[in-house]
């Protein structure tokens, strides 16, 4: 398990000083400069070598995205746009960041735009996150002041870094979205390609990358690519933010190791699972999107991307939500449809259509007002949903009632059963 | 996606303008993007609209915003009606409360803090109480999971709630003061109820595991693709 010394957030909980000087006391914007001497490449070829894989959800190579963007420019400015949108439902770890340790992100985006070469950046927060985004400001401002960051500063590379923000809609989280939105649109996602490193942000290359991934990257450089891919596990390297949410006894936001184990991870930071390890039901281990795991494989599973992937689930943000034997498994999953539902933008018909259908099967599946063959409908249905999109919340709405379906399918007949079974009676009063 | 429509004509005003203070805002925002960017201060100023205007947008600021930002009328209705942050009716004046409903926070409760909302303000979401100084709503997730369940009100969050604590909480707003935001169960922000299990080695706030590769002369420029 991770020790305090490999931790980089050293003041997620907001204990310690918040302002730049207590940053600065614990180590960040330590030797900036020199960092940014070291030439684009080397910055590049670092987090490579870190195995940083991004921490919104769906785990790309970081060094790899950053590498995508043009090396020169062609006339048009780039833009570095940090996704904040955290609204991954479990998902609250990047809350941390912006309201108790945001000079981690904000010495972080300078060295990223630095190694894309945009002199411009802006972090999108999602819109109900306002003190956050107050926080963030203030960290900014400070920043300004102190000349790390703005036009004329002591690294000798112009960088202005501005905080934007929505107004709660989760399909923003998406980047295409995102972009929109931050032109003044509907966040509807667009068509890719062009991919955002070539047409992206008022149609300029442009990279959008999650808070934590730009977070780390200070530390990161700091420490050498080689000490955050010695933590963790081949191809899933590094610590993350985990939040766990649900039935265990102590819910928490915390850092670990990359593959630690589910197991030792919820007796250590949340006191264990609520009424003991038998009374586990099942996790959603990387939020909402992501199918459930029951109890028997997920207990002693390695929580990083390609364990849960193997599980038919994923790491996704590691917004891990467990859920203990009083939980209406098929209600909690219904709920999960609901939010996809409110929350498609509607541009593309089998999404639109899609989670409202499904949303309201799985409202009758609660109550057993089904027949069996519906099951198999509603799986074919998710099928039909899934990859037929332009981004994919059609897939994250479709992936929830498949991991029900595979795993817990007994339950909703048994409701079926039961329903069905009560109502001749009900018939022959 | 929600079907969402502005209030009916005999509630909106007639008219609508930023404060001095709102407008020299709004002009401040409007720079921090490029030039002929100016749309993309639309949900910033549309959102300090909605707080100058008793907590919902009006047709008549649609309107101010978009002459202001030289938009479209329909392109500023369009993003007040897609984004469920925009109130589009009156909302309550003392308080408008946002539970969260998604799995996380129902699986630790949130039905029940629905449930004071519906007795103690109104039987109905987006509807005002008697008074006309309450009213709710369910929202989806506000990324407060780990201290679920939990309520927004105006700016803040108050988190780990129980029936009788949003009571309390709604005492206060009652009164009308501001209760103390976060968990409401002496709780501190995200740490585990008990106090931290990490973060408690002083060497992380004593400089002892400072570490920089790059000014200690451990590493010399290389070549891309080493």
């Amino acid at each position: 398990m991770l020790q305090d010394k490999d931790r980089i957030f050293t003041n997620i909980y907001g204990l310690q000083d918040k302002s730049l000087k207590g940053a600065m006391s614990r180590g960040l914007w330590d030797g900036t400069k020199a960092i940014l001497d070291m030439g684009r490449d080397w910055i590049i070829d670092q987090m490579k070598a870190s195995g940083l894989r991004g921490r919104g959800g769906a785990g790309f190579p970081t060094g790899l995205k950053w590498s995508f963007m043009p090396k020169k420019s062609d006339g048009r400015p780039h833009y570095l746009v940090v996704n904040a949108d955290e609204s991954e439902p479990g998902t609250c770890k990047d809350r941390e960041i912006l309201r108790n340790d945001p000079h981690h992100l904000v010495e972080g985006c300078l060295i990223a735009s630095f190694a894309m070469g945009a002199n411009a950046a802006y972090i999108y927060v999602r819109g109900e996150f306002i003190r956050e985004r107050e926080a963030l400001q203030r960290a900014i401002d400070e920043a300004y002041e102190a000349r790390l960051i703005g036009k004329d500063n002591i690294h000798g590379y112009p960088f202005d870094l501005y905080v934007h923000h929505g107004a709660g809609a989760y399909i923003c989280g998406e980047e295409t979205a995102l972009l929109e939105s931050l032109e003044g649109k509907k966040g509807q996602p667009r068509l890719k390609p062009p991919f955002p490193a070539n047409v992206g942000l008022y149609g300029c290359p442009t990279t959008v990358n999650n808070v934590e991934s730009i977070a780390v990257a200070p530390t990161i450089l700091r420490r050498g690519g080689a000490w955050f891919a010695a933590l963790g596990k081949p191809n899933n390297t590094g610590t993350k933010l985990f939040c766990v949410s649900g039935h265990v006894n102590k819910p928490a936001t915390f850092e670990e190791e990359m593959g630690v184990s589910f197991r030792e991870m919820i007796d250590k930071h949340c006191g264990g699972i609520r009424g003991g390890w038998d009374n586990l039901l099942a996790v959603i281990p990387g939020g909402s999107s992501v199918p459930l795991v029951p109890a028997a494989q997920i207990a002693d599973a390695s929580m990083d991307f390609d364990t849960l992937r193997g599980l038919g689930s994923g790491l996704g943000t590691a917004a891990v939500i467990v859920m203990d034997k009083s939980t209406d498994i098929v209600r909690a999953i219904a709920r999960l449809s609901y939010f996809y539902k409110h929350e498609s933008c509607g541009q593309c018909t089998p999404c639109r259509e899609g989670t409202g259908w499904m949303w309201r099967v799985m409202e009758r599946m609660v109550h057993g007002d089904a027949t069996k063959k519906e099951i198999d409908t509603l799986f074919q249905v998710t099928k039909q949903i899934e990859g037929h999109t332009i981004c994919a919340l059609g897939d994250a709405a479709a992936w929830p009632i498949q991991g029900l379906i595979r795993h817990f399918r007994h339950e909703i007949e048994a409701r079926i059963d039961a329903r069905h079974g009560a109502r001749p009676l009900v018939a022959a009063e | 996606m929600a079907v969402r429509r502005l209030a009916p004509a005999e509630v909106q005003p007639a008219s609508f303008a930023f404060s001095a203070e709102n407008l020299a805002w709004a002009q401040a925002t409007i720079a921090k993007y490029p030039a002929g960017k100016q749309a993309s201060a639309v949900i910033p100023l549309l959102w300090r609209a909605q707080e100058q205007h008793d907590g919902w947008v009006s047709e008549a600021a649609i309107r101010y915003l978009a002459d202001m930002l030289g938009m479209q009328y329909i392109r500023v209705l369009e993003v007040a009606t897609f984004y469920t942050m925009f109130q589009l009716a009156p909302v309550g004046k003392k308080a408008h409360v946002q539970v969260c409903g998604t799995t996380p926070c129902m699986l630790r409760g949130s039905d029940d803090l629905i449930k004071v909302c519906k007795s103690r303000i109104a039987p109905h979401a987006h509807e005002l109480s008697a008074d006309g100084n309450f009213s709710w709503e369910e929202v989806e997730c506000l990324g407060a999971c780990v201290n679920a369940p939990m309520v927004q009100i105006w700016s803040d969050c108050y988190e780990d709630l129980t029936p009788d604590t949003l009571n309390g909480v709604l005492d206060i707003f009652e009164r009308g003061d501001k209760p103390s935001p976060g968990p409401q169960n002496g709780r501190h922000l995200s740490v585990p109820e008990g106090g931290a299990v990490t973060l408690t080695d002083p060497g992380l706030y004593d400089g002892s595991y400072r570490v920089n590769i790059v000014t200690d002369g451990s590493v010399t420029p290389k070549p891309a693709g080493e």
